[in-house]
């Protein structure tokens, strides 16, 4: 600035003239300059930490803001209200309309691998979200942030599954892990003045490591193997048993007729003889006569042969073994 | 000559502003300072931010840093007590408490990141191979949840009598009692992964899928033996029902019969001559039931039927 007066004795035309423009041209130049580093826009998502020669001064709001310029005030622009995450044991690749997990490298295998409590291993992938809810604390107090929330991650989730068994991780105690991970992230990044509020620890996929995962899958076969046997055995119980309660009911009613009929057979009959009986009484001789004659004349037509004997004829075995087809005789004597 | 004095003015306004230039320095939130004059610190160091003087030329500041710093250690090789071979990859936070101190001990950063290799990879050793695996890799006793009834025996873990935490505790206040004299200090120190080496992985495979195996007859036993005692108990039920149902039913028909013959008894047992009635009844209905057309029947005519035929007396 202090060129102003630069002599112009021997200078082309174009230059001279340029010579008596100088001044505007720098002053201009420094107007523009100034502009350029004194305004500036904080999105809508973001605060801005302005800090004079290094120092923090003030924290901004969205919107088009001023600071002193040329370097005397800096700004940070930070985004509190986007929900940033980190990823272990898997990345994802292009965020678009699909999210592609990319291909899982040795490097990832050691960040999901880890030990349980059994001393068993298991591979482990889950997801942090969280945010940046003091941008001072987040500038300030922790160098690289990120990183930091990255090693505390790691460190807490195999804490927390080295105190269980695989079964545990596997099944059962996802969502208790996750939620343990989480208090105790937080916990850690409040310990350390991270500045940022985890808003959520999401367990993704948690399989056995690669070389072990048949002998899993089988444990899950036999678990249903182990199923479907009881299964069968209660079908064939149910198909078997009510059938049998119905059967022996029926056993027991068909007795139970029985004895209706028996008994209702008995009264019948008793009542009919006694019936007879009290006729019978006035005159037994003759109805006793009547009844075997009435018999015999009902019995005598159906009878195949019929031998009528004489104490004075012959002996009767002779004639009865011309008679071929009798099997049986039988002698009635009064 | 005026041109000359131009220059003189020119070069004196260079100097000048150079001078007051190097007069002063700016400390941001991040850092920290200390002056030093011919290499030798002098003053208190500058831990506030903001703009600061110094002498020019003669005083130079060198700037550390003011927040907790990461310190990410080597995934070392370790055995631990019980002589497993471990991969264990450490982290630390730690700060510049004293940047003078820092500054004479250590010159830079850089020197301190070594210094700290060095204590907490040497003291990470030495508790990694004075305890036993199970120790560093657990935090707590906790009593596993039964993820299945018939695991609830294998689903055990094992107590412990120092954890993960302590261990992580012990390390740190080692490290911390040799850096006092270092101007920095350990906030924090923790085991970030914890593997076995590449052999040992493979025999831990193998004792996996052996477990599994395990595991895997058991439940198919489970389910075998299972199905054997609902079969059983099928059988002892089918038993019940149908003995049950039988004995009810004898008893029934028994009851009946007996019912019947007392009805019989005292219509026929009345006196001589129902008895007589009854005798007689029964011996024509026995005739009429067992002479069909096969009968070959022998009468004599002194029969009560044929007498008759003799002719009348």
């Amino acid at each position: 600035m202090a060129n102003e007066n630069y002599p112009s004795a021997n200078l082309p035309p174009e230059l001279r003239a340029l010579k008596n423009h100088v001044g505007k041209i720098i002053s201009g130049a420094v107007v523009l300059a100034v502009l350029f580093t004194s305004i500036y826009q904080v999105g809508p998502e973001e605060v801005g930490v302005v800090l004079q020669f290094g120092k923090y001064d003030r924290t901004v709001t969205p919107g088009l803001n001023y600071k002193l310029p040329l370097g005397i005030e800096d700004v940070y622009k930070i985004p509190v209200e986007r929900q940033l995450k980190q990823e272990f044991g898997f990345r994802t690749g292009e965020v678009g309309v699909r999210t592609e997990y990319m291909p899982a490298s040795d490097n990832l295998i050691d960040e999901a691998q880890m030990l349980t409590g059994d001393l068993n291993l298991a591979d482990v992938e889950w997801v942090v979200q969280y945010r940046i809810h003091d941008p001072y604390q987040y500038l300030f107090k922790v160098r690289n942030a990120e990183k930091s929330l990255h090693d505390m991650s790691e460190a807490s989730m195999r804490k927390i599954v080295g105190d269980r068994t695989v079964n545990e991780v596997l099944t059962v105690g996802r969502q208790e892990v996750a939620t343990r991970v989480e208090e105790f992230l937080q916990s850690l990044a409040n310990e350390y003045e991270l500045g940022i509020t985890i808003d959520q620890v999401v367990l993704q996929d948690v399989n056995p490591p690669d070389a072990v995962r048949p002998s899993f899958n089988a444990v899950n076969q036999a678990q249903q193997q182990r199923e479907t046997l009881i299964n069968e055995a209660l079908s064939d119980f149910n198909r078997v048993i009510p059938r049998a309660r119905g059967a022996a009911l029926e056993t027991i009613e068909r007795a139970e007729g029985f004895a209706l009929n028996r008994v209702n057979r008995a009264e019948g009959e008793a009542d009919r003889f006694t019936s007879i009986y009290e006729e019978y009484i006035l005159a037994p001789e003759v109805t006793k006569k009547r009844l075997y004659l009435e018999t015999m004349s009902n019995i005598l037509p159906n009878i195949g042969s019929k031998v009528i004997m004489d104490d004075n004829g012959n002996n009767v075995l002779p004639l009865l073994q011309m008679q071929p087809g009798t099997s049986r005789t039988m002698e009635v004597s009064n | 000559m005026k041109q000359s004095v131009f220059y003189a003015l020119l070069i004196a306004a260079a100097v000048i502003g150079l001078i007051g230039y190097s007069s002063i320095f700016i400390v941001d939130e991040t850092h920290q300072a200390i002056i030093t004059q011919f290499g030798k610190p002098v003053g208190e160091p500058v831990t506030e931010p903001g703009l600061n003087y110094k002498i020019p030329l003669i005083q130079r500041v060198s700037y550390f840093d003011k927040r907790f710093l990461e310190w990410d250690g080597d995934a070392n090789q370790v055995p631990t007590l019980d002589k497993t071979f471990i991969f264990v990859d450490t982290y630390a936070r730690w700060e510049i408490v004293n940047p003078l101190q820092f500054f004479i001990r250590l010159r830079d950063e850089q020197g301190g990141q070594s210094r700290l290799d060095d204590i907490l990879d040497g003291e990470t050793r030495n508790a990694v191979a004075s305890h036993e695996l199970l120790e560093l890799v657990r935090s707590s006793n906790r009593n596993p949840e039964d993820t299945e009834e018939v695991l609830a025996e294998l689903d055990q873990l094992e107590d412990i009598n120092v954890g993960r935490d302590q261990i992580e505790d012990m390390v740190l206040e080692k490290a911390n009692e040799r850096t006092a004299d270092l101007g920095i200090r350990v906030l924090d120190f923790r085991f970030k992964r914890i593997n076995y080496v590449e052999e040992v992985r493979q025999r831990i495979f193998e004792r996996m899928i052996s477990e599994r195996n395990r595991i895997s007859e058991l439940f198919r036993s489970e389910g075998e033996g299972e199905a054997l005692r609902i079969a059983g108990e099928k059988e002892r039920e089918l038993n019940r029902i149908e003995s049950e149902a039988v004995r009810e039913a004898d008893q029934i028909r028994g009851r009946a019969e007996a019912r019947a013959t007392s009805i019989y008894a005292a219509a026929y047992n009345r006196n001589n001559g129902t008895r007589d009635l009854f005798d007689f009844l029964r011996t024509m209905e026995t005739y009429e039931d067992t002479f069909d057309d096969e009968t070959t029947i022998i009468l004599s005519t002194e029969s009560e039927f044929y007498r008759y035929l003799r002719g009348l007396e």
